[in-house]
């Protein structure tokens, strides 16, 4: 399934593959939102570096750039967008002021 | 654990049932269970009519009473049985796929042996997938430069306070706080089309607040030079090393964003506007549509562009190659921006 060259590396392999799926079931199992979009980034994160490890780092790089960071940046702006984060500590400045 | 295995399961219960989101998620009242259509209760075997019955009355009775708690708890039984079946079936068909990397797989056919093998000569660029992607196959990456910036005219054209007469550029916000919602009011302005700012009295518009971060800015004014150079060397060295027009834009429009939020938009407004991104979006296109399109006139396929390739490995090399990555770095970095300066200020 997966391209292995040694034995340390295709533990991380499979390390890295059961991260990729327990990521993949707490990112529908989280409760909080900004939880969940954290989850997602870093499964971004392992899928990028499995992508390297699988010789693709063409993917390993669009995977990183839009994966973990252009896309987690539109739903942290998306719950700003629905006060999901962010708002009690504004109101908690407006208190102070 | 159990306890959140069986919240799990009420929620996924819910969810087939439809009965509408996690009550405990939105901060509402629980919802009671809809009654079951069938709420007799089953006749007891000691009441003196029971004894008369024939069996299949016996039964019909029973299903009357019970057939609704047996069709639920059926319908997610065979929902989660066919969820498992699905899955194995999948298992199996990924068990069947030939061994990666294998030279007998039938995706290793003439075309990758052709493209391995005269790639480089052909196209010029050392990174073969460059070569594939915007030169063998540069129609396909024109499409999907042209969905990003359809999807970029449609958000600016959803979310874009500019109205017709440019002198009125009003409030940058128009997303109106509705109890707790944020609504999308747009209002028509009179035969035009264009979308004025809801301004309501006593609403205040959600503009984010610009804190003075010295640990933002202090991290960003480290980092914003290296991933903007980052992205200009990925999309420039797009034929040479792995990257490319998308993923060098992608980069480059992270560094902008980044710099938007630890200096304020203003501060970018100053590089890119919204006239630069119109301008850089529409050019970089046209331009690849023109340096592309031109070779379906000239009837070659994709490749002869009477520019010389170059040699193999230098950085003007791969013909069409480099001007191509960095019209579709322009679009793709343009098109993202973009998005979050909409999505956040309303206007970009």
């Amino acid at each position: 399934m997966v391209a292995s060259t040694g034995n340390s590396l295709f533990a991380v392999e499979w390390l890295l593959l059961i991260f990729l799926i327990v990521c993949a079931v707490f990112v529908s199992c989280a409760r909080d939102l900004l939880n969940a979009v954290v989850i997602f980034m870093s499964y971004s994160l392992i899928m990028a570096v499995i992508w390297v490890l699988l010789q693709a780092p063409d993917l390993a790089i669009t995977e990183a750039a839009v994966g973990a960071g252009v896309t987690s940046l539109l739903f942290f702006l998306a719950l700003r967008r629905v006060d999901r984060i962010g708002h009690s500590q504004e109101k908690k400045e407006e208190h102070h002021d | 654990m159990i306890e959140k295995l069986t919240s799990l399961f009420k929620g996924f219960r819910d969810w087939v049932e439809g009965n509408g989101p996690r009550p405990e998620n939105e901060g509402m009242p629980p919802e009671a269970p809809p009654p079951l259509p069938f709420t007799l209760k089953p006749p007891t075997a000691h009441s003196a009519r029971f004894h008369e019955l024939t069996i299949r009355e016996r039964r019909r009775l029973w299903l009357e009473s019970y057939g609704g708690d047996l069709f639920s708890s059926l319908y997610v039984g065979i929902g989660i049985l066919a969820c498992v079946l699905f899955v194995f079936v999948l298992l199996a068909a990924v068990a069947e796929l030939p061994p990666f990397g294998d030279p007998g797989n039938p995706a290793n056919n003439e075309v990758v042996q052709r493209y391995v093998e005269r790639g480089g000569r052909e196209t010029g660029a050392q990174n073969i997938v460059a070569g594939m992607i915007l030169d063998y196959r540069a129609f396909d990456t024109f499409g999907e430069s042209v969905v990003l910036f359809t999807a970029a005219v449609c958000v600016l054209m959803l979310l874009s306070t500019v109205a017709d007469d440019s002198s009125s550029r009003t409030a940058p916000c128009r997303f109106v706080q509705n109890s707790g919602l944020t609504a999308l009011k747009p209002v028509q302005n009179s035969g035009l089309t264009a979308l004025k700012p809801v301004q309501n009295s006593g609403l205040t518009a959600l503009k984010p607040v610009q804190r003075d971060d010295a640990i933002l800015r202090g991290v960003a004014s480290l980092s914003i030079p290296i991933i903007l150079l980052l992205g200009c060397a990925v999309v420039v060295e797009g034929h040479l090393s792995p990257g490319g027009g998308f993923s060098g834009g992608a980069i480059l429009s992270a560094g902008l964003i980044l710099c938007a939020n630890a200096y304020g938009f203003d501060r970018v407004h100053r590089v890119f506007s919204e006239r630069t991104f119109v301008r850089s979006s529409s050019g970089a296109l046209l331009a690849y549509a023109v340096m592309k399109g031109w070779s379906f006139f000239s009837g070659a396929n994709h490749i002869e562009s009477g520019i010389p390739t170059g040699k193999v490995g230098n950085i003007l090399s791969g013909g069409l190659i480099l001007p191509l990555n960095i019209c579709v770095g322009l679009v793709v970095a343009g098109t993202l921006y973009s998005f979050y300066a909409l999505f956040s200020e309303g206007e970009i």
